[in-house]
């Protein structure tokens, strides 16, 4: 029962994670490969703040009557990941804008053709 | 006093100067920010170098916060010499660019590519240089982040595809590596590398920290491009502009084997990576395909660029079977490799940069009598393939000797066959290029075309030249690398 419910923020990380990974094997378009990439990316940043959150625990913050918080350690991680996976995005973002003016198209197969009839 | 600064600052010029670059934008003086950027890198790896050996570690601890709770960039003679490789490289691409930019990228947006490649060159150095877990995948992702938009800068159309594909494929492994970080952080409650260590040795080893084992070890292969995951590689050296291709192809793979040394050895320790976990096995076996399917394919290139990517998936191979060996002949093997196939490879990639130049072209039909038109380059070109046989009096052949040796020295004799047979395929695929640039006679229609200039030519011939002064004086390179191997085997202090 603990396993199936008290951790049901892990499962959910797994969940998001396999779903995430799947996206991005299994779509051929290029923008839905990097929405899989980062669902993918969102299910780590998850993984992450649950491992710093202590049940009942508060900001870490000194103050009366403060006794538990949190690990914020893992929470600032998770910032600079974030902002690595917002730069990748938009990266990722980028090339395809690029892709579509040169090809016309941002499905892989649809590339895929182009490239080998030129 | 500023010596005692000079780890932080290995990372701070090249990281500065990227700015500067992009905000002086006019050609030249973004190129001499760049120049000055690798060549303080350069001179400051090898300060480290000389201070590393004869003080032993050093520990900087960034902004004076102590570890483990602070960064702490700690420099010991494996990552020492990893700088020197990667900034060396650094310092040979940068005075061949100014030409070769020029007319790949068109001389107004010379600047997109010194920005880039100095947030590159920052990045990749931070990886080597760090001591702290998570601090190496955020340089990580510096690095391959400015390397996505490097490749994307080639002119070909495919170039912009082979991006995206690394980006994703990049990315995977980069994700994978959080997570393997996020899990050594829930069991051992520290990020820095050295107390992951002492702690990791301590306890037994839980599913939590296998699972962390077996992320990690696939993200990093998926950045070294070891075999079955090697598939975003080809494309993106074949498209990339042609200094983009020997800068990346001489480093980004090798600090992701240095990140896995690092990883292997000193953080998990030998006993886990090799006896709970039977990586030496997976490895022994993806790095024999590697060697094998990788060569195979690189015989059927008909663009040089794209064998010399197979062929770099091939040496990878042989560096990975230097660890699956887990004696000192073996990381020997692969360190050494590290520093040879960086600078053949290199130079290979230089050579071909040089012909691209002269006749916008890297076909091998277009090769033919090449050793009478530009018979420099030619030899660059063909000293740089004797390397990658392994022919003796090229720094090949040192690598492929200490390779054989930690084969035989772990009774694996069949292994040992198996790299010579292997060697087998390099020679056919060095040969067939041989065999069009010099027997071949010059086509009729071909223009009239002069050597490349000296300012791209005396770069791929320092390299070219290393590689062989190298072979011959091999005490700087051997000496460091029995040292380095001798202290990951020793245990990560």
């Amino acid at each position: 029962m603990h396993i199936a419910v008290g951790l049901y923020n892990y499962w959910i990380v797994v969940f998001l994670m396999m779903a995430g990974f799947y996206i991005v094997v299994a779509q051929g378009n290029f923008i839905k490969k990097i929405v899989g990439l980062n669902v993918f990316q969102a299910s780590v940043f998850l993984l992450y703040i649950s491992l710093g959150k202590v049940a009942g625990g508060t900001a870490p913050i000194i103050g009366e009557g403060i006794q538990t918080y949190s690990n914020p350690l893992p929470h600032v991680l998770i910032l600079t990941a974030i902002v690595v996976g917002v730069a990748t995005t938009a990266l990722g973002l980028a090339l395809v804008v690029r892709i579509n003016e040169a090809y016309g198209s941002i499905e892989e197969d649809e590339i895929h053709k182009q490239d080998s009839e030129s | 006093m500023i010596a005692d600064h000079y780890p932080a600052l290995q990372i701070v010029i090249p990281l500065l100067c990227a700015p500067v670059c992009m905000l002086v934008r006019y050609r030249d003086w973004s190129w001499a920010v760049a120049l000055f950027g690798s060549w303080a890198s350069l001179a400051i790896s090898w300060e480290l170098l000389l201070q590393v050996q004869g003080a032993g570690v050093i520990s900087y601890e960034m902004g004076n916060w102590a570890p483990p709770f602070g960064i702490e960039y700690r420099i010991d003679p494996i990552n020492a010499f990893v700088l020197l490789i990667v900034s060396a490289i650094g310092a040979v691409v940068i005075p061949y660019a100014r030409e070769s930019v020029k007319r790949e990228f068109g001389v107004n947006r010379v600047y997109f590519f010194y920005t880039s490649y100095l947030l590159c060159l920052a990045g990749l150095l931070g990886v080597t240089i760090t001591g702290d877990a998570f601090n190496l995948f955020v340089f990580l992702e510096i690095s391959s982040l400015s390397s996505y938009v490097l490749i994307a800068l080639g002119r070909d159309r495919r170039a912009l595809v082979a991006s995206y594909q690394y980006l994703v494929m990049g990315t995977i492994g980069a994700t994978f590596i959080v997570i393997a970080i996020g899990l050594l952080y829930a069991e051992t409650g520290t990020l820095n590398m050295a107390d992951l260590a002492k702690i990791l040795a301590e306890q037994p080893t839980s599913r939590t920290i296998g699972a962390a084992f077996g992320f990690m070890v696939v993200g990093v292969s998926l950045k070294l491009a070891l075999f079955p995951l090697h598939l975003w590689l080809p494309n993106a050296y074949s498209f990339a502009p042609s200094v983009v291709s020997a800068f990346l192809a001489a480093t980004a793979t090798k600090v992701a084997v240095y990140v896995l040394l690092r990883f292997l050895f000193s953080i998990f320790n030998v006993e886990l990576s090799f006896g709970v976990m039977p990586l030496d096995t997976i490895l022994l076996v993806l790095s024999v395909i590697a060697m094998f399917a990788a060569s195979a394919v690189a015989i059927y290139q008909k663009n040089l660029k794209r064998m010399l990517a197979y062929s770099s998936v091939a040496q990878i191979g042989y560096m990975v079977l230097g660890i699956s060996f887990a004696n000192v002949s073996g990381l020997m093997a692969c360190i050494l490799h590290l520093f040879n196939h960086a600078l053949m490879k290199g130079g290979m990639f230089l050579a071909l940069g040089c012909i691209f130049y002269r006749i916008a072209s890297v076909r091998l039909e277009s090769m033919a009598g090449m050793g009478r038109r530009m018979p420099l380059t030619a030899a660059a070109f063909l000293i740089g393939g004797l390397g990658l046989i392994g022919v003796p009096l090229t720094v090949g052949f040192i690598s492929k000797w200490y390779l054989v040796e930690g084969a035989l020295a772990r009774g694996w004799w069949p292994v040992a066959i198996l790299i010579l047979l292997s060697s087998l395929l390099a020679v056919v695929y060095v040969w067939r290029i041989v065999e069009v640039m010099y027997m071949r006679p010059v086509p009729e229609d071909a223009p009239e075309i002069e050597e490349a200039p000296p300012s791209m030519l005396i770069p791929t011939w320092i390299l070219i030249g290393a590689s062989v002064y190298f072979a011959i004086d091999t005490e700087l390179t051997v000496g460091v690398a029995k040292e380095a191997a001798t202290l990951l085997l020793g245990g990560a202090k």
